[in-house]
């Protein structure tokens, strides 16, 4: 048998997080999940050995301790082939604007430590030769929207980051994938007003997240049409965006 | 509030929804007047809270499965949907899959959901080992066979009020293909059609697909369909052993007027479909489990089809003894209003297994009516009909039959209180269907 390839899941408990890992584990790979409560995460990997026959682990990781970043990939049994972010924390816009602590967790959950750790499953992969790298961004960093630009100038960060990292190792046999889900129905958006035929569910990102991965695309909007939503958005002059609510 | 309804949108009630992550906040958002609602695939009111309604569809996990022996441990959340796509490339199926694939595990426990095999196989609890059951008092306990056993034939086919279950072991069907071959038979009246599914006792499936419209000579004219798991051998060359399982793609967008569905377009129908039938009848053929199980899951949102009022179904069982007579009256007076569906179904049914199962000994006929006019008492009058056969009404599918109707075909009732009232005294777990037709007023 030739050996399994491997998936590791930053976010593993998220709704995203979760449907990832079903569709990688679906398509024979094995999965590591990582997680602020590893031991939460259990029944997740078990759910995916159940289901696939395939070996499911789980890691402890937590995305605003960035000094354990280092140990936590030398840590590793081995080297995935894939690594996947999906850490995010929408938090609340309002509190953010004067609640600094708050503001500061919503910048280093979405670009800080996203961006440092997947940075580093970079370099290792150069320096191995090959391996995929996956972000979960957002189409909310395409433009700082009033109602939301904490988070969204985060995954702006996160976004460029990315981009940049992808044109960096292009050359290496690395390849990074940026995701940018429009609405999706998770525990994140519960309750909010979705825009039905803009919304899909959390498997639709998974099973998109998989086929990026295998077909090598570089910028995958989940559904289709936000890439147009996003152009007439990032396209409309500055001085009619700020008068529009939303 | 929320507004809520079931599959056939009437009728529409408040209720609180909440959807818990974890088995500690299923417990919190048990409080006075809460029922568990699976995918909302029953009709009624049966998985609405009286004050709150608990969604379970979050639960979707799958703890273990043995492939030695096809038994699972699994989240009362779980689409069958899931576990066909996941299992059947592996060689299981469930034992037993209603018209719809869209059921959740919970939902098929506790309302004990017959299949086309119900005359020889039994219903989904019949499957069911144990269940890990949150119940109305607060406690979190294993029912099976042997432990509450009281407990755990009251949650089969309990309708969700003897609590939450949160897990369940069960045995899944070990299947050499994905594929079913089919027999078509075709009877050109009730009797004929009632022989058809007699001679196909000794078949696994089998179900009847009756022309509702028919009157006369034609009164109960059917086509029935039989089928077995198809072998590996019995594949055609080239046929994947699993077949593919489409979402569905076609949505009914919006409601349609009401006007759409009538005498004249149903007739028009029904000729074409019983034609079409009769041409494919007496050869076998190899179809996929997928229409073959569940013909209407290819239509995404076919409730609207009924338009914003809604449309009920009548689901009973007649025992077997009476069942030629009163299932020709039913038909004889469906076939004069002539506003029936499309989609009338007879089938054979067997004993069930829960204390407040559906099916027993009989034949079960189920009818599809849009909800206008005088049909409620249309449906009182067909309801005597049934009680004074003996018979009774499926709660997965009822919406409207009187405590009268409901306690003369239950027999369980009294001892199923009683087991209720032991594991929840205050009677917290209380849907609209049970203040409807259970609960001391
Ligand atoms: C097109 C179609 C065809 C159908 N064909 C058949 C058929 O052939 N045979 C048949 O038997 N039925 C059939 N049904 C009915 C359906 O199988 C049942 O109503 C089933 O219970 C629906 O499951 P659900 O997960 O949607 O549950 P819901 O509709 O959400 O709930 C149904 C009942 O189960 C309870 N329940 C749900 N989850 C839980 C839980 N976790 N714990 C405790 N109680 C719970 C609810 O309180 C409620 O009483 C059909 C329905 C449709 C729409």
């Amino acid at each position: 048998m030739t050996s399994r390839k491997t998936v590791l899941v930053l976010g593993g408990s998220s709704d995203i997080g979760r449907a990832a890992a079903r569709a990688f584990a679906k398509a024979g790979y094995n999965v590591g999940l990582a997680g602020r409560d590893a031991a939460a995460l259990e029944p997740d990997a078990a759910d995916l050995r159940a289901r696939y026959n395939i070996e499911a682990s789980t890691l402890k990781f937590d995305v605003l301790d960035t000094a354990s970043f280092d140990g936590f990939v030398a840590g590793l049994p081995s080297l995935p082939d894939v690594v996947i972010s999906i850490v995010g924390l929408l938090g609340v816009q309002q509190d953010a604007e004067s609640d600094l602590a708050h503001a500061t967790t919503i910048m280093r959950s979405n670009y800080e430590g996203p961006s440092l750790i997947l940075g580093l499953f970079a370099e290792k992969f150069l320096t191995r030769g090959n391996g995929t790298v996956v972000g979960v961004s957002s189409v909310a960093g395409d433009r700082g929207r009033a109602s939301n630009y904490v988070y969204g100038s985060a995954k702006a960060g996160f976004s460029a980051f990315l981009s940049g990292l992808r044109a960096r190792c292009s050359r290496g046999g690395v390849h990074v994938v940026t995701v940018k889900p429009g609405f999706v129905r998770t525990r994140m958006t519960e309750g909010m007003k979705l825009i039905g035929p803009l919304t899909v569910d959390a498997p639709v990102v998974g099973d998109a997240i998989l086929g990026a991965v295998e077909r090598k695309t570089d910028v995958v909007y989940v559904s289709g049409i936000w890439r147009l939503v996003m152009l007439i958005i990032k396209t409309l002059p500055e001085a009619i965006f700020k008068k529009l609510k939303f | 509030m929320t507004l809520v309804s079931g599959w056939g949108r009437f009728p529409v009630v408040d209720s609180e929804v909440l959807r818990p992550r974890s088995f500690e906040a299923v417990g919190e958002a048990v409080v006075a007047g809460s029922v568990a609602r699976g995918n909302g695939r029953a009709y009624g009111d049966a998985a609405i809270g009286a004050a709150r309604t608990i969604g379970m569809t979050g639960f979707d996990r799958i703890s273990s499965f043995d492939p030695a022996t096809g038994r699972i441990r699994l989240e009362a959340g779980v689409l069958l949907a899931d576990l066909i796509d996941t299992f059947g490339p592996r060689g299981f199926l469930p034992f037993v899959v209603p018209g719809t694939r869209f059921v959740t595990v919970g939902g098929a426990i506790a309302a004990d959901v017959h299949g086309k095999n119900h005359h020889g196989e039994g219903g989904f609890g019949r499957y069911v080992d144990s269940i890990l059951l949150r119940t109305g008092q607060g406690e979190t306990i294993e029912v099976s066979r042997d432990r509450n056993s009281d407990a755990f034939f009251a949650t089969v086919g309990g309708m969700g009020l003897t609590g939450v279950i949160l897990e369940a072991t069960m045995r899944l069907r070990p299947v050499e293909t994905g594929w079913i071959r089919e027999r078509v038979v075709s009877a050109s009246d009730l009797d004929a059609a009632m022989r058809a599914l007699d001679a196909g006792d000794s078949a696994t499936y089998s179900v009847a697909w009756i022309d509702c419209v028919a009157r006369g000579r034609d009164l109960g004219r059917s086509l029935i369909y039989l089928g077995e798991h198809a072998r590996i051998d019995e594949l055609a060359e080239g046929a994947d052993r699993f077949p593919v399982g489409r979402n569905p793609g076609l949505a009914v967008p919006i409601d349609l007027p009401s006007m759409t569905l009538n005498r004249y377009s149903i007739r028009a129908f029904n000729e074409l479909y019983y034609r079409m039938g009769a041409r494919r009848a007496g050869s076998d053929h190899v179809v996929s489990l997928y229409p073959y199980f569940f013909p209407l899951d290819s239509i995404a949102d076919w409730n609207r089809i009924y338009g914003r009022r809604g449309f009920l179904q009548h689901q009973c069982v007649i025992p077997e003894q009476r069942a030629r007579g009163v299932i020709g009256e039913i038909l004889e007076r469906v076939s004069k209003r002539g506003d029936a569906s499309f989609l009338a179904v007879l089938k054979k049914l067997g004993h069930g297994d829960g204390l407040m199962s559906f099916p027993l000994p009989g034949y079960t006929l189920a009818l599809d009516f849009p909800v206008k006019g005088d049909i409620l008492n249309f449906l009182d009058e067909i309801d005597s009909l049934v009680v004074a056969a003996g018979g009774r009404l499926y709660l997965a599918k009822d919406a409207r039959q009187s405590r009268a109707t409901f306690e003369a075909g239950y027999g369980a009732l009294s001892r199923f209180n009683a087991i209720r009232k032991s594991l929840d005294p205050a009677c917290n777990i209380r849907s609209k269907l049970s203040q409807r037709l259970f609960d001391e007023v």
